[in-house]
């Protein structure tokens, strides 16, 4: 209460009095924040003059300010400022500033960049900004892939071919893998010996009586595995049919589960079910013919490359 | 105060405490109506943008369902460092047929403006069930629930005619439909036609099969299929680059 009465003192009143008595306090706004508001006003005002504001007739007024830019056809423009043509702007001069090197990347082979240090240096940086943006969330940030889904790009087994110029046919159309299903085409004990049969192929434990069986209906018109895989069973790059032969695995999840059963057991499923996924996306429009020449060596590079 | 303003001059006149009252209101309707009737003049003129078809819109739903919003924004602004990681900035043409628009603020996750076919649907599978299988440093939910979940496509028709409400393109007459031939071609007016809502539904899921699933249609299958139109409408190789800049 006496706090109250402290402040009847101190604060002042509006100075009209009703009913003989009944008084309204006067709190003024402090003056700083009274002036604060008054400088917003005035940067608001100067604000819609520069920058593009007011509608007004058919448009709306461009703003005092300008911006002036080369667009990629090589006119010089100028428009009233907005973030749009900055862009066109940045854009431009950065690729003045990288001009060179992706000029160099044009005009080069992909062998002369390989030997080339100050461009391998350039194809690192750019191409690993470009890799983490672009391939790592399936390839993973080192290439290495996912068992089952996405293919090891640091190991030198390629399903289409590890070269510069199938790296780059891969990159720019994308590729769509595909394996038909034969669980309707074929028994459960034939779809057993050619797990067997392919077991034995990278030295897995096997049971050889089955994989001698799947030997023949391997080579045979009944499963026709070798129209794709090859006589040898080595694959064909040009179908991306992969290498049976070389222990590596992509689709069956062998090296994940323990036990010559299992494994077997794995590729059993893969024969059975077939594949219909593998695909990767193409990259042509999305991507610059330079950024993908980039992402070519790029991933040449990471280990594997032929 | 210095000068000697006081409230009390407004306050026992009242003629002048209603011309100072129309006037602050005259300026709040001002900026907010005024630019209304010039907005379809920032709307930029470019080809291939379409109201999504029922399974993307059926997509859509559950995106804004599963609050995909409240971590990735579809907005890619005209700075140089998005256009580098996202590619070419949002359109406001490309968001007209968006109810709500899905713009939004915050970014937990990467824009999702343009991530339509830059993955394959078997990586959105897998990543969308469990995404730290496909990203070890990802800190994105598991929504397994979405592969099991079959696709409720009762409603499609109704969902349409709402949408049609607010000024979408569906069709509901045959002069509607004439009209979007004209404006879309024949492809895609089939689809936005609400009498043929659950059979258009039907035939791209089958067909898509974007979850790699063949026994149903589930709910990411509807999910798949408009995360991958996202962007993908218009083709930017037509356009220069300052081809939007007049529009601001």
């Amino acid at each position: 209460m006496s706090e109250q009465k402290l402040q009847s003192q101190t604060v002042q009143t509006t100075g009209h009095a009703w009913d003989g008595d009944l008084q309204e306090y006067n709190n003024p706004l402090p003056a700083w924040w009274v002036y604060t508001f008054y400088v917003t006003v005035v940067f608001a005002l100067v604000y819609w003059t520069i920058y593009p504001s007011w509608p007004i007739g058919k448009g709306w007024i461009g703003g005092a300010s300008s911006i002036t830019y080369v667009n990629s056809a090589g006119e010089t423009k100028t428009h009233s400022w907005n973030t749009r043509a900055l862009l066109v702007k940045e854009l431009n001069e950065a690729s003045v500033a990288q001009k060179p090197y992706f000029d160099k990347v044009s005009s080069m082979s992909y062998e002369q960049i390989a030997k080339d240090p100050e461009m391998n240096g350039f194809i690192i940086s750019a191409g690993k900004s470009l890799f983490a943006d672009n391939c790592a969330a399936c390839h993973q940030s080192g290439g290495q892939g996912v068992v089952g889904f996405f293919p090891n790009l640091a190991d030198d087994d390629w399903l289409y071919g590890g070269s510069f110029d199938k790296i780059h046919e891969t990159l720019l159309g994308g590729r769509r893998g595909y394996m038909p299903t034969f669980s309707e085409v074929l028994s459960g004990a034939q779809i057993d010996q050619l797990a067997n049969y392919v077991a034995s192929l990278s030295g897995i434990g096997h049971d050889a009586t089955k994989a001698s069986a799947g030997n023949v209906l391997f080579h045979s018109d009944t499963a026709a595995c070798f129209y794709c895989h090859a006589v040898d069973a080595k694959g064909r790059k040009d179908i991306g049919a992969p290498n049976l032969t070389d222990n590596i695995w992509l689709w069956a999840n062998v090296p994940a589960v323990q036990g010559d059963v299992s494994k077997v057991a794995a590729i059993r499923e893969v024969i059975a079910n077939g594949l219909n996924k593998g695909v990767m996306p193409a990259w042509a429009g999305r991507l610059s013919a330079e950024q993908i020449k980039v992402l070519t060596v790029y991933v040449h590079e990471l280990g594997g490359g032929q | 105060m210095n000068f000697n303003f006081k409230h009390e001059w407004i306050e026992t006149n009242i003629g002048l405490m209603a011309v100072l009252t129309m006037l602050a209101i005259s300026v709040g309707g001002l900026v907010e109506i005024a630019p209304l009737f010039f907005i379809d003049k920032t709307i930029e003129k470019v080809d291939g943008v379409r109201p999504y078809t029922p399974l993307e819109q059926r997509g859509r739903d559950i995106y804004t369902r599963e609050g995909c919003y409240l971590c990735h924004s579809q907005m890619i602004r005209p700075f140089r460092d998005e256009k580098l990681r996202y590619g070419h900035y949002s359109l406001a043409a490309e968001s007209q047929y968006d109810h709500p628009f899905q713009w939004g603020s915050k970014r937990t996750g990467p824009d999702l403006a343009r991530v339509g076919a830059k993955y394959s649907n078997e990586w959105h599978v897998q990543h969308l069930i469990a995404p730290r299988s496909m990203v070890p440093e990802s800190v994105m939910p598991n929504y397994p629930w979405l592969l099991s979940t079959p696709l409720d496509i009762s409603d499609t028709a109704a969902r349409m005619k709402a949408l049609r409400k607010v000024g979408v393109p569906y069709s509901l007459t045959q002069a509607e439909y004439d009209a979007n031939v004209v404006k879309f071609g024949e492809t895609v007016a089939r689809q936005l036609h609400i009498p043929d809502a659950q059979k258009n539904l039907l035939e791209q899921a089958n067909f898509g099969n974007y979850d790699g699933d063949r026994s149903g249609i589930s709910e990411l299958d509807a999910l798949i299929a408009y995360l991958q139109v996202l962007g993908t409408m218009v083709d930017f190789s037509k356009y220069t680059d300052d081809a939007f800049v007049k529009y601001r």
